[in-house]
């Protein structure tokens, strides 16, 4: 349902500030969502200032920099800090993207961190993504056929391997699925541009015997045609890859199989 | 005990605008705006049927200066839905997809509709003159 406000609970305000050490000469603002379940007590902005010249040069090393050098509270998911594990997307300077592979030198102004947008925060940067999971796994994202297994791997030739160009590179961020306007009204229904990206991923798989299936699930007003093509998501993707066209693909397949 | 009353991050608050999702909601008002505006436009014709002074009564309502700038809204809305409409069904067969067609496509229709507003306008008062 489209609520364009925050609930009570949520509404946030400014917080604490972090002044940075005396004499430090590159200082840049990071603005930064806080949230403690502890306390219960409603979000705030925090600031940090961070002195750059201790600090490595995209977003992620600036929040791994406050963490370590300015409050260890600081909550965030991170792992492999060069874009391929998924796990630092936030909305960072307005859209979404991945801490690790956004340079602080891209922004102008102080630098905003917020977590992936219009999802339930546990702490700080850390939304709960079960949803998503749950979205994810009910398209069963695995290899389907009713074929036995042969005795070698299933063969494809280079065209076919080549649809799958573009989709199998999603890390499943969440970025699109979180920067979807549809998504933030229809999340409880609406798979989103991730979730149906990766069921397309399956549909285009020339070895997947499932694809008649595959799309009598995803034929559904809500599931799949609250897609409107916005194409945040394709405008927002760390990856540049393309939900929007991944759902099109979807959308013509149901049309011409009628 | 942790709380188990999660907040809901931010969105609207702190999307920044994008060109993508600025015309989708456009399209949607403008498309609202145009339903509004057939029905102006069919009472309208109908006051003419109730005889010249409803006709009379329902010109001067649309010629006064609030009914003008409705009339420009709708002239802007049927540009901007016609245009991105067929945008619409470039995408409905999987044309115009890449983030830099998406991209143009948009700034072209908004370019259009803005022009062709100006330019209908422009027609109207010289041909017809003002009412």
């Amino acid at each position: 349902m489209v609520e364009l406000s925050l609930p009570a609970n949520s509404k946030y305000s400014e917080g604490k500030t972090h002044k940075a050490a005396e004499g430090a000469t590159n200082v840049r603002n990071f603005k930064v969502y806080r949230y403690n379940p502890d306390s219960g007590d409603n979000p705030t902005v925090d600031t940090f200032e961070v002195d750059l010249d201790v600090c490595g040069p995209m977003v992620l090393d600036g929040l791994i920099h406050i963490k370590n050098e300015i409050d260890t509270t600081l909550t965030f998911r991170r792992s492999c800090r060069e874009g391929v594990c998924g796990s630092c997307a936030f909305n960072i300077d307005g859209t979404n993207t991945l801490a690790c592979i956004k340079s602080i030198s891209d922004i102008d102004g102080d630098i905003k961190v917020f977590p992936l947008p219009h999802m339930p925060v546990i702490k700080d940067l850390v939304p709960d993504l079960n949803v998503p999971y749950a979205q994810y796994r009910s398209i069963e994202p695995w290899l389907q056929a009713d074929t036995p297994a042969p005795n070698r791997e299933r063969l494809q030739s280079p065209v076919e391997r080549k649809k799958l160009d573009g989709l199998w590179e999603c890390i499943l961020c969440f970025c699109c699925q979180t920067s979807c306007p549809s998504y933030w009204w229809n999340g409880d229904r609406y798979l989103g541009p991730a979730v149906l990206l990766q069921a397309y991923r399956w549909i285009a798989d020339s070895r997947d015997e499932a694809t008649g299936k595959r799309l009598d699930e995803l034929n559904d007003p809500f599931r799949l045609y609250r897609c409107h093509t916005i194409m945040n998501c394709t405008n927002t993707c760390p990856k540049n890859l393309n939900p929007g066209q991944a759902i099109g693909e979807i959308k013509s397949a149901l049309l011409k199989r009628l | 005990m942790a709380s188990q009353n999660r907040p809901l991050s931010p969105h609207l608050q702190i999307y920044k605008p994008q060109i993508t999702s600025f015309l989708s909601i456009t399209h949607r008002m403008t498309g609202l705006f145009l339903a509004f505006g057939a029905v102006l436009l069919a009472s309208w014709v109908i006051s003419a049927t109730y005889g010249p002074e409803a006709f009379e009564n329902a010109q001067s309502l649309l010629g006064s200066w609030f009914g003008k700038l409705i009339l420009l809204g709708l002239t802007f809305s049927l540009y901007f839905h016609l245009a991105n409409g067929i945008r619409h069904l470039g995408w409905d067969f999987g044309l115009g997809f890449d983030l830099t067609k998406v991209q143009a496509t948009g700034i072209a229709v908004l370019i259009f509709a803005v022009v062709l507003t100006v330019l209908t306008w422009f027609a109207g008062y010289a041909i017809v003159g003002g009412y």
